[in-house]
């Protein structure tokens, strides 16, 4: 697919910012919608808007085939063995909180432990943090090097017969490095240890093969993929989830409430209570089909690489320039590159470059205990999709420059 | 020394001078720089202000019944935007200050600008100015 074509599809993309062609760069926050995205939400509401499971009339039998449908769309691209093991969340945050929520009530008692990665997002800090306070376990971290790579090596040690789970992210939104997640799993399980991974990135960059990784729980976002915000999914292997507690009460997640007592649904239901999106759920299957699409397009790949190879050599060899999430070869990484240029403040050189019509992110991207690490307040954050180009990229890094220049003057 | 409101249509007056952002942001990384320096030992906790992407630090000295201020921020823009807001409101009385509605900040379009994150942490400035000046009243 040529880069103009892909553009075509984004509607969003044509437009200006302060007179200036729009260049953005914060796809790691949120992608771009697709046009199929837009027109699938707009025909939910329109045609088949009516709550889904419960009705027998035409539209809700129209809008519960297109959210099961989708249920069957994700199974395919996370091969996933059975539709039970895919629930339906708001987002990647939803999904770990009900993870680590109900793992830990099923499986974590006091004196165990739980492992997350240094190169964590908040969402995958947090929930287990609450978690671990709740159930009497401990919290333990597995390091980065100064690279921005895992220190796996170390992982074997750190497992005991009291070590529940490790949740980890397959690619870090700031380190942008590949997480070895088949060997990371391998070594737990070899000491019973659960998996959870946090594919918030990862399922944008190349997906995952649920059952090819082996990992335990796999949670994703549906607006980092080019689809509706508020839509995300948890994948969960059947024999744990059918072992947890339900997350929420409510309806739909139930088999028969009594007074004296109410039984559950089976899975997936079980752990979808109430009124699920049905809006935007459907536009997962539209987004997976083009992020799946993208990620097999050998000419889409070339493209990707040339313009990582570009800015890693221009934010990677510079004097004045410290990047974060250094590969030891361009396939280890995504175009994703946080990085601080030497005595310029981040957000300065964002509210400018913003001005120049390039959205960055800057601060501390929901990864304070990594900015601890490196000794930083924040970063610069250039985050790059499909239809982002290489003009663009020397675009950035001319003004980047510049920006720099008239700050330092 | 000009009354606060000679002060204030002065900055609006230079502001309305530039009509691109970048140039905006020149006059703001000037002011910035300009500003004098802040002592290290001043950049405390209970100095610095709340809800900015960057960090600021203002402290203030009551002197011959008026409120002087000084400030310091590790980002430019931000340290040129605590600038303009000390050399408006530094060496006035506090009900001076407490009975200002700011509103020049809107008129020079500095607010709407500014990004979220930055539009907070403008709010968070503008309200501790404010309340050292109750405080003092
Ligand atoms: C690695 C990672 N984990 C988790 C999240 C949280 O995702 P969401 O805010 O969509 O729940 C993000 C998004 O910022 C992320 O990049």
């Amino acid at each position: 697919m040529k880069v103009e074509e892909i553009r075509q599809m984004f509607p969003a993309l044509s437009q200006e910012v302060y007179g200036k062609k729009l260049v953005y760069f914060d796809n790691a926050a949120t992608s771009q919608r697709l046009s199929s995205v837009i027109e699938c939400q707009k025909d939910c509401a329109l045609g088949a808007n009516a709550n889904i499971h419960r009705a027998v009339h035409k539209l809700a039998v129209e809008a519960t085939k297109a959210y099961e449908d989708t249920r069957d769309a994700v199974k395919s691209f996370l091969n996933v063995g059975s539709r039970d093991e895919i629930i339906f969340t708001s987002g990647t945050t939803h999904s770990i909180n009900l993870a680590a929520s109900c793992f830990g009530n099923a499986f974590v008692n006091p004196g165990d432990e739980v492992i997350v990665s240094e190169s964590e997002h908040h969402s995958n800090i947090v929930p287990w943090q609450l978690m671990c306070n709740r159930r009497g376990a401990t919290l333990r971290v597995l390091p980065v090097d100064n690279d921005g790579h895992l220190l796996v090596d170390l992982l074997e040690g750190m497992l005991s017969e009291r070590t529940k789970i490790l949740a980890v992210t397959q690619i870090s939104n700031v380190l942008g490095i590949r997480n070895p997640i088949e060997r990371i799993v391998s070594i737990c399980h070899s000491k019973g240890c659960k998996v959870l991974v946090d594919g918030a990135q990862g399922a944008v960059h190349g997906g995952i093969d649920v059952q090819e990784t082996g990992c335990d729980f796999y949670a994703f976002s549906g607006h980092k993929v080019y689809a509706a915000t508020g839509v995300g999914v948890l994948y969960g292997k059947k024999e744990l989830l059918e072992a947890m507690p339900p997350y929420m009460g409510g309806g739909e997640m139930i088999d028969h409430v009594r007074f004296s007592g109410t039984t559950y649904a089976p899975l997936p239901e079980k752990f979808e209570a109430g009124t699920q999106n049905f809006l935007s759920v459907p536009t997962l299957r539209p987004a997976l089909e083009f992020a799946q699409e993208v990620n097999k397009d050998a000419e889409v790949q070339a493209r990707q690489k040339e313009i990582i190879d570009y800015l890693l050599d221009k934010l990677g060899n510079s004097p004045e320039i410290r990047l974060f999430g250094v590969p030891r070869g361009t396939e280890e990484k995504i175009p994703l590159f946080s990085f601080c240029v030497e005595g310029v403040h981040h957000e300065d050189l964002a509210l400018i470059l913003d001005k120049m019509g390039i959205a960055l992110r800057s601060g501390q991207m929901c990864a304070e205990p990594l900015m601890d690490r490196f000794g930083v307040t924040g970063m610069l954050r250039a985050s790059i999709a499909p239809y982002n180009t290489m003009e663009e990229a020397e675009y950035f890094v001319k003004c980047l420059d510049k920006a720099a220049k008239m700050l330092r003057a | 020394m000009k009354s606060l409101q000679e002060v204030k249509e002065a900055i609006v007056e230079d502001f309305s001078t530039y009509d691109e952002w970048l140039d905006k942001y020149e006059y703001l990384i000037e002011l910035g720089k300009n500003l004098s320096a802040y002592p290290e030992e001043k950049k405390t906790d209970d100095r610095l202000i709340q809800g900015c992407q960057s960090r600021v630090w203002l402290d203030s000295e009551v002197r011959d019944g008026r409120i002087w201020f000084t400030a310091d921020s590790d980002a430019i823009i931000t340290k040129g935007i605590i600038s303009l807001l000390i050399s408006v409101y530094s060496g006035r009385t506090a009900s001076e200050i407490y009975g200002d509605d700011f509103g020049f900040i809107t008129e020079i379009g500095l607010k709407e600008n500014l990004s979220p994150t930055r539009a907070n942490g403008l709010a968070s400035m503008i309200a501790r100015i404010k309340t050292i000046a109750e405080e003092n009243l």
